[in-house]
């Protein structure tokens, strides 16, 4: 593709507009859009869904004009071809959507697309019907593309600015409902407060720009008073701004089970499991650069031991104390992982990926069959597991469970944290970056292997215990490959061999689904997403560690396969 | 070396304990004799069926590992694809009575709708997902390929909703005939005569055409064949045009045998027909077909002949368990495969 002549920059422009147009049809014929568009922002003003066109046309607009101008097209870097080519990228977002619009009131589409829907076209065609509609949801992508050129053109700091309002507003809109209910515990100012920004249903419009009024105002404060401080004493350390956010999110999110209720709790406690599930895949993938994706078993392992330990049905062994059985639903981990390991020990690479994959098929089969059923329960599980208690107190609520899953999370990271600066880490992190060499250099591989898979399903063990008193029953069902791929999201996403991004990726996939509930469903989909989009733009994740990424960037350029095409076609021509 | 000794007598252990179960489960079976030559037949038949099947993926994963040497994770998802656009060709035919009254005319309806849809996907995928990764070795790839997977199937399942929907089945399909005057269903005969056309095609195509002499070239060396003057990036699109083709088809008689479709049924066989790739020695035509047939074979009979002589209650539920087992015995014991691929051996 390259060294043709360029395309002229009108084409280019509608080119990238087209692609978000897609992007906007995707969303709309896998059902996102219309599910987005039932939840408020700004009551009766703006839905999620609208502000997620809006967004795409806006981005449309401003990556068009901005990339061109990048580019050194001169028609782009005039103010009025800046503006003309974001309005044509906007127009050209706009196209897709229309034709979809068209489609569904010429076709009977519904019949096979469950999501193309009579409730659809009216979001799409804004209430107007089809020919008023389509007319205006060109027009206005086009002027959404507009705005987004402007706004790449105006200087950054009224574009920086802008934003923490505009994310107060869409913080407190959508999560509106858990923000009402954490407020309406308390009395007097607070309610006033709460009266002023909220109606019964949502954020309502007086709310809205009051708290983009405030949120900008604050933000312009605390920037000027940042600059301050940087003209006393100097640039701050990245670092440390970091380890300070990072140190009042970590108080935020141990203080506000306690503040916020049993919902929060319960959501704050699952990603607390899957936290500490992604420390321990994190010491295999991330540190020994081993995929597993067969991690599931070791949850399993850890929880149906628990259950056959304390519970009172008649699968049960014995009635332990779940204290007692804790400890030994994690043993039991480790020697499932060290057994699973020990087959897989000479397989590398994508290969690794496929044989656990298999390894963990193997056990959901066999926990699922009736074979196994007089000891597991078979498709029925294991019921009646009793709760934790501390001498008469009862570990019952989610939120008493919430602090025991911090108190387990705490003391894993503690020892996730010393593994990876200890002999035994670094030993890992060789293994990782080249296995021969490893080898040459004394490391013993076999010993290390076994490690890393016996102390990975150490936690997960942990994790599978608490998870079986939660819900005070196990079924195969909860056992499911897709557990190991969450996982597996969440590593990645949050950066690998990185502790604070395992926190962040948990918070992000498990938590912000789990809150806005009707995402349940599309969850898979969005992981899907931002495995490609994670891997193709930030392979080292959110919060990367300092020494890794040897493993996901290329060492080996002979590899190469086509040496004459352009690598990367969306910067490329 | 002497550490090492634990880790291969826990390996010969494996291998023992699988043998002895096959062997004690296989004499126990026979010795009870409960099954009759009826049985086994459809047992065989059963099994060439899923295995034709499974070679036709199979040959998807050999031919993309061949030419790019990563693993297509997304694979069985573009046999899912084309089982559901062959399912929205084949309701309103049955529906109609058409594909009743015109199976060839009907079939091949089917097949090329599902064929259009999984190469085109195929090859969208191809170009958004895997080419920006052309040149990166490690984990990247593969786990870009598993996010495309689950962007497939939630895809899907979005736009067609989670239930399973089930196949229609003509009856034309449902009737039995006469093989050396044992039944047959129509539809096992037919998905086997079928694939082994296409496989024979593909065969022909990757061996006598100049693409596929390309291809073949770029599967032996891609920077030796790219200084020949060979068009990489095009042998790449052939190559998942090729793999789609043959995913779509596959996809289709998969549902017509199992009778249903739903968002997440491309995994299973997918893994499994990975397995038979390797089986068969990963980047070999050839033994991509034999690993799919043998694979479905030791599945199809399997729980019966090795596990029923062991007592074990309900085999037939254990038949994933087989077939992984197989898959993880050769990745560890040979993973060259059967035929003995050199390629494998080459791989770090």
């Amino acid at each position: 593709m390259s060294g043709h002549r360029p395309r002229p920059p009108a084409l280019r422009a509608g080119l990238i507009g087209l692609v978000f147009g897609a992007l906007a049809v995707h969303l709309a014929v896998v059902g996102v859009l219309l599910m987005v568009h039932q939840r408020w922002i700004v009551i009766d003003t703006l839905t999620l869904g609208q502000a997620t066109l809006v967004l795409l046309a806006t981005s449309a607009g401003a990556m068009a004009a901005s990339r061109l101008a990048a580019q050194g097209d001169a028609f782009a870097r005039g103010a009025v071809g800046h503006l003309t080519l974001g309005a044509i990228a906007g127009a050209a977002c706009g196209v897709p959507i229309a034709v979809l619009t068209a489609m569904i009131v010429l076709l009977p589409l519904q019949s096979i697309f469950i999501a193309l829907s009579p409730d659809l076209l009216d979001m799409l065609t804004v209430g107007q019907g089809p020919e008023l509609g389509v007319p205006i949801l060109l027009v206005g992508a086009a002027l959404c593309g507009l705005l987004g050129a402007a706004l790449s053109l105006a200087p950054s700091g009224l574009r920086r600015a802008l934003i923490p309002g505009a994310v107060t507003v869409l913080v407190a809109g959508v999560f509106q409902e858990l923000i009402q209910l954490m407020l309406q515990q308390y009395e007097g100012v607070v309610t006033d407060v709460r009266e002023f920004f909220y109606t019964w249903d949502g954020l309502s419009l007086q709310g809205a720009v009051g708290l983009f009024v405030i949120a900008t105002l604050l933000g312009l404060l605390f920037r000027r008073a940042q600059r301050r401080l940087v003209a006393r004493r100097g640039p701050p350390d990245p670092k440390r701004t970091r380890m300070m956010w990072a140190g009042i999110a970590m108080l935020v999110l141990v203080l506000m089970p306690a503040l916020a209720g049993s919902y929060i709790g319960q959501v704050l406690m699952l990603v607390g499991l899957y936290i500490l599930m992604g420390m321990g895949l994190n010491l295999e993938v991330g540190l020994a650069g081993l995929l597993d994706l067969g991690f599931v078993a070791f949850f399993a392992v850890g929880a149906y031991t628990t259950a056959i330990l304390t519970a009172d049905s008649p699968h049960a062994l014995m009635q332990l104390p779940y204290w007692g059985a804790m400890p030994v639903a994690v043993l039991m981990s480790i020697c499932v992982g060290v057994l699973f390991g020990l087959p897989v020990l000479g397989i590398r690479g994508d290969y690794l990926a496929v044989a656990t994959m298999g390894l963990g098929e193997i056990v959901r089969v066999l926990v699922m069959s009736d074979f196994a059923a007089p000891l597991l329960g078979g498709a029925q599980g294991v019921l009646q597991i009793p709760k934790p208690r501390i001498g008469d107190y009862v570990l019952s609520t989610p939120v008493a469970l919430f602090y025991l899953t911090l108190v387990c999370s705490a003391v894993a990271a503690f020892v996730a944290w010393r593994l990876e600066n200890s002999r035994l880490g670094r030993a890992w992190m060789a293994l990782r970056d080249d296995e021969d060499v490893a080898q040459a250099l004394g490391i013993n591989l076999v010993r290390s292997k076994l490690l890393a898979y016996g102390l990975g399903a150490a936690f997960a063990g942990l994790a599978g215990s608490i998870f079986a008193t939660m819900l005070t029953s196990v079924y195969p069902s909860s056992f499911q490959l897709l557990i190991s791929i969450n996982v597996l999201a969440l590593i990645i996403v949050g950066g690998m061999g990185s502790l604070p991004g395992v926190v962040l990726g948990s918070i992000a996939l498990i938590g912000l689904p789990e809150l806005l509930r009707e995402f349940g469903e599309y969850r898979y989909l969005f992981y899907g997403a931002a495995l490609i989009v994670m891997m193709r733009l930030r392979p080292e994740g959110l919060w990367p560690s300092e020494t890794r990424q040897r493993e996901l960037h290329s060492r080996d350029e002979t590899l190469a396969l086509d040496a004459g095409s352009d690598p990367v076609p969306a910067q490329g021509d | 070396m002497a550490r090492l000794n634990a880790v291969d007598v826990a390996l010969w252990g494996m291998r023992v304990t699988v043998v002895l179960v096959v062997v004690v489960g296989t004499i126990g079976t026979l010795v009870k004799d409960r099954y009759t030559i009826a049985q086994w037949v459809d047992f065989v038949v059963f099994g060439l069926t899923i295995g034709a099947i499974y070679a036709q993926i199979a040959l998807g994963y050999t031919m993309v590992y061949g030419v790019l040497r990563m693993i297509n994770f997304a694979h069985g998802d573009f046999v899912m694809c084309g089982a559901f656009a062959g399912y929205f060709v084949a309701t309103p035919l049955d529906r109609s009575g058409y594909l009743q009254d015109h199976p060839v005319l009907g079939m091949s309806a089917i097949l090329v709708v599902a064929v259009i849809t999984s190469t085109a996907i195929a090859l969208l995928t191809e170009r958004v997902a895997y080419r920006p990764f052309r040149r990166v070795t490690g984990l990247a790839p593969l786990i870009c390929a598993i996010g495309v997977s689950f962007f497939l199937e939630q895809t899907f399942r979005g736009m067609f909703g989670s239930a399973v929907k089930s196949y229609p089945s003509p009856a034309w399909q449902r009737s039995t005939f006469d093989v050396f005057g044992f039944n047959v269903p129509r539809v096992d005969f037919l998905v086997i005569v079928l694939a082994v056309f296409f496989m024979g095609g593909l065969y022909l195509i990757v061996q006598r055409t100049r693409m596929g002499t390309a291809m073949r070239a770029v599967a032996e060396d891609g920077e030796t064949a790219a200084l020949m003057g060979i068009d990489v990036n095009k042998v790449v699109v052939f190559t998942f045009f090729l793999g789609g083709a043959m995913a779509g088809i596959a996809g289709v008689f998969y549902a017509f045998v199992y009778k249903q479709v739903y968002f997440f049924m491309g995994f299973t066989p997918g893994v499994k027909a990975f397995g038979a790739a390797v089986l068969g020695g990963i980047g070999n035509i050839p033994g991509a077909m034999l690993g799919g047939l043998f694979l479905g074979m030791v599945e199809s009979i399997g729980p019966t002949l090795f596990l029923d002589g062991l007592g074990i209650p309900a085999p037939y539920q254990l038949r994933d368990l087989i077939a992984f087992t197989l898959l993880i015995m050769v990745l560890i014991f040979r993973p060259q495969g059967l035929l003995g691929e050199k390629m494998a051996k080459k791989r770090a």
